[in-house]
């Protein structure tokens, strides 16, 4: 395909997000980022989700979604993300990938996945006020992290299995005035460019932005790969750093009041077996386009 | 200004896009005396027409000849600092998405996407959305000040008829932003296989599983496609991760989340995933060998037996009730 390039990624020009923040966490910031030949800044956001089989469970009244004996696991999206960001840092021969994620402590999990996997780093946004954040809220806290992380290239899963938004990633480029490759199954990095297959409503787009990027990722976009057991042994002995409304410089305030709350949660109506279509493959066509026209009505 | 609902309204090759209109007629449908002020996010001329639609102002930015979601959602806040809405509403389509998102960034307003009802409720408005792939739903509120922002998930809320004794002045917005650092800039477009219906938009979805055993074997799905008007093709993860269909058919919790009138299974057992990216259609038929499989538990109608021999019959049936 000719709009691709094979070319390898540079560094030259690139231009970074300017960190305004004070950073009074624990978590070192690379130094030597900036224009002349600092080193690839890669973020990858990650969600820890319900595993896909899990069964949805109510509280009372439907004031929430059950947690008890749920098996969490990274969302199946963020896994393309991950991947993304070892194949470019493997491609440019050199960078540094930061895995981020908000939540409570059990989300420490796929942060120790994600380096078990190869991610340099990794960051925990951990604050009881986060507990409670709408999209917006969590678009403002990962963009602050973001910042401070000085990233170039930001990558996202396209979207969180559960809510199934699918808006952080446009948000947080939107408070950081970044490009966003939305959905994209194919990423090349040339220089100060990315050039991404976007997937539309009635095809794809290729698109060319400027870095520093946010880019989320669809499947087809890569296979990832299984942690190994070095990586695994490996990851065990990472520090995972952990920053709070504090450490981000945030207004507890505006956290603390999101403007859309998903009140309360109700199961489907069951669907229950219907009829089964007896006799010849000519009878039952037969049959079955004929109930589907008089009384379905669906044709 | 809690009346006046202004919509985005997306176009594709200088027509406005189905599911926008569908938007913008579920804004009107909610109380007789909605104000809607159609915003046309490109080039189509066509504009003048969302007044058949219920729209009583249209603006129109046509110099947004490809979509990219700073330029459009600085359009958008524009013309909510000119026209006060008391809603933003649009289509839950992929650019959609990035709009509203971007859009509520702007305005510091959480939106709510991809909602599948909507009711007028005093001066506010109550949505349910899709929660866990439709293993769930979830009634969600708005907070705080004017305006509330929301997406419709496309294929869901019926247009209504045009009616064409309706018309209105298209405003042109000529002082459209420039290209920034923040903008995508389209090098080329990519058209899906012969401009197919896809299938969140379809009203009838044939998918192919497992059983279809090949890629060659898709060719008797497409015939019945063929035989069903706006009818799309679609798959289960198995058929997709065997390399025999493109991904963007692929229906389930990590594919694309249909809801159309008829949904026809065939050759798909019917996992956990599987269902939640179909279970809202509102017919489903399975065909399948294997009379123990979980599609059976879900199925309005099911066949017990081999899909190669029902298909080619139903597609003989289909034809000659539309021909």
């Amino acid at each position: 395909m000719p709009v691709f390039s094979s070319r390898s990624t540079k560094d030259s020009g690139v231009r970074k997000i300017v960190n305004n923040h004070a950073c009074n966490g624990s978590f070192i910031v690379s130094a030597g980022v900036g224009n002349q030949g600092g080193i690839m800044n890669i973020v990858v956001c990650l969600k820890q989700v319900f595993s896909t089989e899990a069964k949805i469970r109510l509280a009372p009244v439907g004031k929430s979604v059950i947690e008890d004996q749920v098996e969490w696991i990274v969302n199946p999206y963020d896994e393309f993300a991950i991947e993304e960001a070892l194949k470019i840092r493997e491609a440019k021969g050199g960078g540094s990938i930061t895995a981020i994620t908000i939540g409570p402590d059990r989300c420490a999990t796929i942060l120790r996945s994600a380096m078990a996997l190869g991610v340099d780093k990794a960051l925990h946004l951990k604050d009881p006020l986060f507990e409670s954040l709408d999209a917006l809220g969590t678009a403002h806290v990962l963009a602050a992290a973001i910042k401070k992380l000085s990233a170039d290239i930001i990558l996202f899963g396209k979207q969180g299995v559960g809510m199934d938004q699918g808006m952080v990633q446009a948000m947080v480029a939107e408070i950081l005035d970044l490009p966003l490759a939305n959905i994209v199954t194919k990423v090349t990095i040339d220089g100060n460019t990315a050039r991404c297959l976007r997937e539309v409503d009635d095809g794809a787009e290729v698109v060319d932005c400027a870095l520093p990027v946010v880019i989320s990722t669809q499947k087809g976009l890569n296979e990832p790969r299984m942690a190994n057991l070095k990586g695994i042994m490996a990851a065990k002995k990472k520090p995972i750093d952990v920053w709070t409304t504090e450490d981000l410089g945030l207004d507890a305030a505006f956290l603390g009041s999101p403007t859309l709350v998903h009140e309360k949660y109700e199961l489907p109506p069951p669907r229950t077996a219907g009829k089964i279509l007896q006799g010849t493959p000519e009878e039952a066509a037969r049959e079955l386009v004929a109930l589907l026209r008089n009384d379905a009505r669906v044709i | 200004m809690s009346k006046i609902y202004l919509v985005a309204i997306e176009t594709v090759d200088g027509k406005i896009r189905k599911s926008s209109i569908e938007a913008l007629c579920a804004c009107k449908h909610l109380a007789i005396d909605n104000y809607i002020v159609a915003a046309v996010l490109g080039p189509t001329t066509d504009a003048g027409a969302l007044a058949q639609y219920g729209a009583s102002e249209v603006y129109q930015a046509a110099a947004l000849e490809s979509f990219s979601g700073d330029l459009f959602a600085t359009v958008m806040a524009d013309l909510n600092e000119k026209i006060h809405p008391g809603f933003i509403a649009g289509a839950a389509t992929i650019f959609g998405r990035e709009l509203m998102g971007r859009l509520g960034a702007k305005l510091g307003r959480c939106p709510a996407t991809d909602c599948t009802e909507i009711h007028a409720d005093g001066d506010m408005v109550k949505l349910i959305r899709p929660v866990y792939s439709g293993k769930a739903r979830a009634i969600v509120a708005f907070q705080g000040e004017k305006p509330h922002l929301f997406t419709l998930r496309p294929n869901v809320f019926p247009a209504s008829a045009p009616d064409s004794t309706l018309a209105c002045e298209v405003r042109q917005i000529m002082d459209a932003p420039a290209r920034r650092n923040a903008s995508t800039k389209v090098v080329e477009k990519v058209k899906s296989g012969s401009g197919a219906l896809d299938v969140t938009e379809a009203q009838v979805v044939v998918s192919g599983g497992r059983a279809m055993k090949g890629p060659e074997n898709f060719e008797i799905l497409r015939k019945l496609v063929a035989a069903i008007p706006n009818a799309a093709l679609g798959a289960s993860r198995a058929a997709v991760d065997a390399g025999w269909i493109d991904h963007h058919h692929q229906v389930g919790q990590t594919g694309k989340v249909v809801s159309p009138q008829l949904y026809i299974a065939c050759g798909i057992s019917g996992s956990i995933q599987h269902l939640a990216g179909m279970s809202s259609s509102k017919v489903i038929v399975a065909i399948n060998k294997d009379p123990d499989a979980p599609i059976f538990k879900f199925a309005t109608y099911g066949i017990v037996g081999d899909l190669f021999q029902y298909i080619p019959k139903i597609t003989e049936e289909m034809k000659k009730m539309f021909s």
